[in-house]
């Protein structure tokens, strides 16, 4: 039976995300949350959540032993970070006058630097609310998801990758940026998929299906 | 194409239970939380509010377990608001599947209690809630002071001042209720929300006032809000979400169909 195991390093609400994953699953998968690294190891799919700052994720991960175990398991399992997880998995982040992130994916996490509206006004930060999310790869993690179908964001950072190819869909905010990247067995999201009724529920389940293979 | 409006229905919960009349026509028990969020959920909400207006400590409890609940059946974001006073509460609220919470009173009574709240959670879940009221006569430029106590109150806050204070201390998002217009179903005090949008660069919530699904639009539209917060209009059955949701998009607003 496939074990879905939720990262836990003490950032945020891992509830939401086991619910989705549970709500998704069925009988067909169990879904753990959990701090343990045997416990990890041996999952058949790991979920790397986040919200928060990204000093607090690289130390909390670090503090409790975490740090190799998610660049681990992003080698080698069906693999999802989740907006903050995300970030800290490209190499290098401004928040917090600038941490050095896990590097699992070449890249640096930038600030939203007030962006202009078409109309020219300023733009909020945190980007908050329902974008949509263009689809640029065909993923198994897209299967049933309508192109540009709308997911909630809340961030105030965005990633942005050294190697173009990993864009799996974009996301218009000022300007355009990766609101989802992916390689080989690793999947990701700016945007919060168990917080995105249907069409997130849609991509969880569909993680959870997913054999690793792009 | 873009970042869509939202709209927020807000529900006010006293020990458990969903008061102040839901009365969807079709739900056998309006009293219920769960099945009041998953009503508002199918209708295309954006996101719920709970209000926690629960007077003991004790009853408090009673609320994590109804956000436990809900957060475990619909998965759209949820905020908690109303008595809110420690890191302990938040850290309770988040736990139990909240994504945000709003503080009012505990951030007049100390303002580095929010920024103590973003720095430990992120100031994506920090909600500040401000309740204004006017208090300059006709002929003076517009003024709008803080009230606490269900507008009872006075602070002697500027209402612009405070708001752009808690976006510095860390609020991620603020929610804004005229106690001018609260309860009377004539709309938002448009030049209040304006001001109050503009003066700051995260998103404004209007709040306070809504009676016809026109207001909304008009909370967008004139009040520049990036979000609308409505109780009684929806939870009557006068009007869904989806229905004010269609209004907006009418007018050009960009909304999640």
């Amino acid at each position: 039976m496939r074990r879905v195991a939720v990262i836990d390093y003490g950032m945020g609400n891992l509830r939401s995300v086991s619910k989705a994953l549970e709500t998704v699953s069925g009988q067909s998968a169990q879904v753990i949350v959990s701090s343990d690294p045997d416990e990890i190891l041996s999952a058949s799919h790991v979920l790397f959540p986040g919200v928060g700052a990204i000093r607090d994720c690289i130390d909390e991960l670090k503090r409790r032993g975490l740090k190799d175990i998610v660049s681990e398991t992003a080698r080698s399992k069906p693999f999802m970070g989740i907006c903050l997880g995300m970030q800290a998995m490209l190499s290098h982040s401004e928040e917090n006058n600038g941490i050095d992130a896990l590097g699992i994916i070449p890249g640096q996490v930038k600030a939203f630097n007030k962006p202009l509206s078409a109309r020219g006004d300023k733009l909020k930060v945190p980007h908050m609310g329902w974008n949509q999310v263009h689809q640029t790869c065909d993923h198994p993690l897209w299967k049933n998801i309508e192109q540009d179908s709308r997911f909630y964001f809340v961030h105030g950072y965005f990633v942005s990758p050294a190697d173009p190819a990993v864009v799996a869909a974009t996301t218009h905010y000022g300007d355009d940026f990766a609101s989802a990247i992916y390689r080989d067995n690793v999947f990701a999201t700016q945007f919060h998929p168990e917080k995105s009724q249907r069409a997130g529920l849609q991509l969880l389940e569909n993680f959870v299906n997913w054999d690793g293979q792009s | 194409m873009g970042l869509a409006k939202r709209i927020i229905p807000c529900l006010d919960v006293d020990n458990g239970r969903v008061v102040k009349g839901v009365q969807f026509v079709d739900i056998r028990d309006a009293g219920d939380p769960i099945e009041v969020a998953k009503r508002y959920d199918e209708q295309g909400a954006d996101e719920i509010t709970f209000l926690d207006i629960t007077a003991t400590h004790h009853e408090r409890d009673t609320m994590v377990h109804v956000v436990e609940a809900v957060a475990s059946q619909v998965f759209i974001p949820l905020t908690v608001g109303g008595g809110i006073r420690t890191v302990e509460d938040i850290r309770r609220m988040l736990n139990a599947g909240a994504d945000k919470v709003g503080i009012n009173s505990a951030a007049v009574k100390n303002p580095d209690f929010v920024r103590e709240a973003a720095e430990r959670f992120g100031s994506q879940c920090i909600v500040v809630a401000i309740d204004a009221k006017r208090v300059s006569a006709e002929d003076e430029p517009s003024r709008w002071e803080i009230f606490t106590h269900g507008g009872r109150q006075p602070t002697g806050i500027d209402a612009v001042e405070w708001a752009r204070k808690m976006v510095a201390n860390g609020a991620g998002e603020i929610l804004l209720t005229s106690m001018d217009r609260d309860g009377t179903k004539s709309g938002f005090d448009l030049e209040l929300t304006r001001t109050i949008s503009d003066a700051v660069d995260v998103p404004v919530i209007a709040s306070g006032g809504v009676g016809q699904l026109q207001d909304l639009s008009d909370g967008i539209i004139e009040g520049h809000a990036d979000a609308v917060l409505a109780a009684s209009i929806f939870h009557f059955g006068e009007h869904t979400v989806q229905e004010a949701k269609q209004q907006m998009a009418s007018q050009g607003i960009e909304v999640r169909l």
